[in-house]
């Protein structure tokens, strides 16, 4: 079950953060959210807005500290969603 | 990189946006001639940039009761309230704001800024959640920051997005602080209390409405948007600041809930910092006063709030949604706004420059506040030359 979820996560992620950020390269889990999709840090903020409203949790903005790439943003969604 | 060429690399960041030789931020200032003049260069300006709301810069009750409480109580605590004791003007200030908002309890501290950390920090704490709106003010960000709460932004003034998100909290709203604006300071729209009020009352959640620029304001007494809405008894926290309609610096929190005199005993920006000087307090009293009983001043105000906007909007600018004392023309580019900037300089018109990522959306703006001492002439002109410059963007 927790890894079909967490691929689930990953691969809508993906695919929200293509579309939310007009993306012309292919969003991996590897992608580096600011250098490689050029989000600077307000952007960040108001795309966190659409991801909770994507999986329906509550990301704190303090949480994203240790975010960089996709996929640190897929194991935070992750946490939240299914810790507990 | 080390921490040095950290610095050079924001600097040249800044200065991609900002030719040297463009003073747009921190502009020295010569001389000030009085709340609507003063001498930027050789130039005589009018000053269109201040938060000056009831144009008290230079009120001679607030200039005499500072300069009484110089000479009998000299020009600084030198040190915090809890290690150097409280002055009978400090708390003579705090419970005139008590008396002013009809609460129980009324702490003063040393700038707004730190009202917001000093409230904040607290309030909540790690576990705890903040659910604030996008477009809050920095010390409201660096407060909830310092305070480790969980944070969680709802979209600018949007009461079904702040909707979804409380009720994504759900048993977590009861340690949950939701906090507002009563003016926001970039575009100048007003929150929409009465529907926050609504959704605090059905889901929960304790409510902070900072007033820093509706007080003197809004409402018939000045109190801000809780008066202006009747919502008063609604709003658990509010703090302000003494650095805008009131003319001094400082910052307070006002509540009818006992508990917030336990802030003084934790709150770090209220206790390791120094208390406000003798003069500052003696002149915010002084002007809290005259906010008071200022009701000819609002009116006046608001005349000049709505004739500058209706100029505006007429000479076609995009302006942000609701018209009060900061009136915003929202540009696309930052190099429309800086060219806007220079040309109202100009022709000796002052007025703030804001470029992303300060103004909202990543749009740019040219921020003009209004405050009751400019005259009719003043704002004619203004709107005049806005009209002149309106191809520029
Ligand atoms: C909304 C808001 N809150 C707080 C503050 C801080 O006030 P002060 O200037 O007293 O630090 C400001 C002023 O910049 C503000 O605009």
């Amino acid at each position: 079950m927790t890894e079909s979820n967490y691929n689930e996560i990953t691969s809508l992620l993906c695919d929200r953060l293509s579309t939310l950020t007009n993306s012309n390269i292919e969003i991996t889990p590897d992608t580096n959210l600011i250098s490689q999709l050029s989000i600077d840090s307000i952007k960040l903020l108001n795309l966190i807005m659409e991801i909770e409203d994507t999986f329906d949790v509550s990301i704190p903005i303090n949480a994203l500290a240790d975010v960089q790439t996709v996929r640190e943003l897929a194991d935070l969604v992750y946490k939240i969603k299914f810790a507990s | 990189m080390n921490l040095l060429e950290k610095l050079d690399a924001a600097a040249a960041a800044r200065k991609a946006l900002l030719p040297d030789g463009v003073g747009a931020f921190g502009i020295p200032i010569e001389e000030v001639y009085s709340a609507t003049e003063a001498r930027i260069g050789d130039r005589r300006v009018l000053l269109l940039g201040t938060n000056n709301y009831l144009g008290l810069t230079f009120a001679p009750e607030c200039i005499r009761a500072a300069h009484e409480a110089i000479d009998n109580e000299g020009t600084g605590t030198t040190g915090s309230r809890m290690a150097n004791g409280s002055y009978s003007g400090h708390r003579a200030l705090e419970r005139e704001f008590a008396d002013f908002y009809q609460c129980n309890s009324s702490i003063v501290f040393t700038t707004g800024y730190q009202a917001n950390l000093g409230t904040i920090t607290g309030l909540v704490g790690p576990g705890d959640t903040v659910l604030i709106d996008g477009d809050s003010h920095a010390s409201i960000y660096d407060g909830c920051i310092l305070s480790g709460a969980d944070i969680i932004r709802f979209k600018h003034n949007d009461m079904i997005d702040m909707e979804k998100r409380l009720h994504r909290l759900g048993s977590r709203v009861e340690t949950t602080l939701i906090i507002a604006e009563g003016i926001y300071s970039m575009l100048g729209d007003q929150a929409p209390l009465a529907e926050i009020v609504k959704l605090k009352n059905t889901y929960g959640g304790t409510l902070l409405l900072d007033e820093a620029h509706s007080l003197g304001v809004l409402g018939e007494t000045g109190q801000g948007l809780v008066e202006k809405t009747g919502l008063l008894k609604d709003v658990d926290f509010i703090t302000g600041t003494f650095s805008k309609s009131l003319c001094s610096i400082g910052g307070f929190c006002v509540s009818n809930h006992p508990q917030l005199n336990q802030l003084r005993y934790v709150s770090h920006p209220y206790i390791f910092t120094a208390s406000p000087s003798p003069a500052t307090i003696a002149s915010t009293r002084a002007a809290l006063e005259l906010l008071r009983k200022g009701n000819h001043l609002r009116t006046q105000l608001w005349h000049n709030c709505i004739q500058l906007y209706t100029r505006l909007k007429d000479a076609g600018y995009v302006l942000g949604p609701d018209p009060g004392p900061v009136i915003a023309a929202i540009v696309d580019t930052p190099q429309q706004a800086l060219l806007l900037w220079q040309k109202l300089l100009e022709n000796n018109i002052y007025v703030n420059l804001i470029l992303p990522p300060a103004a909202p959306e990543g749009k740019s703006l040219v921020r003009c506040s209004v405050n009751a001492a400019h005259t009719y002439e003043q704002i004619q002109y203004v709107g005049d030359v806005f009209s002149r410059l309106r191809s520029l963007t």
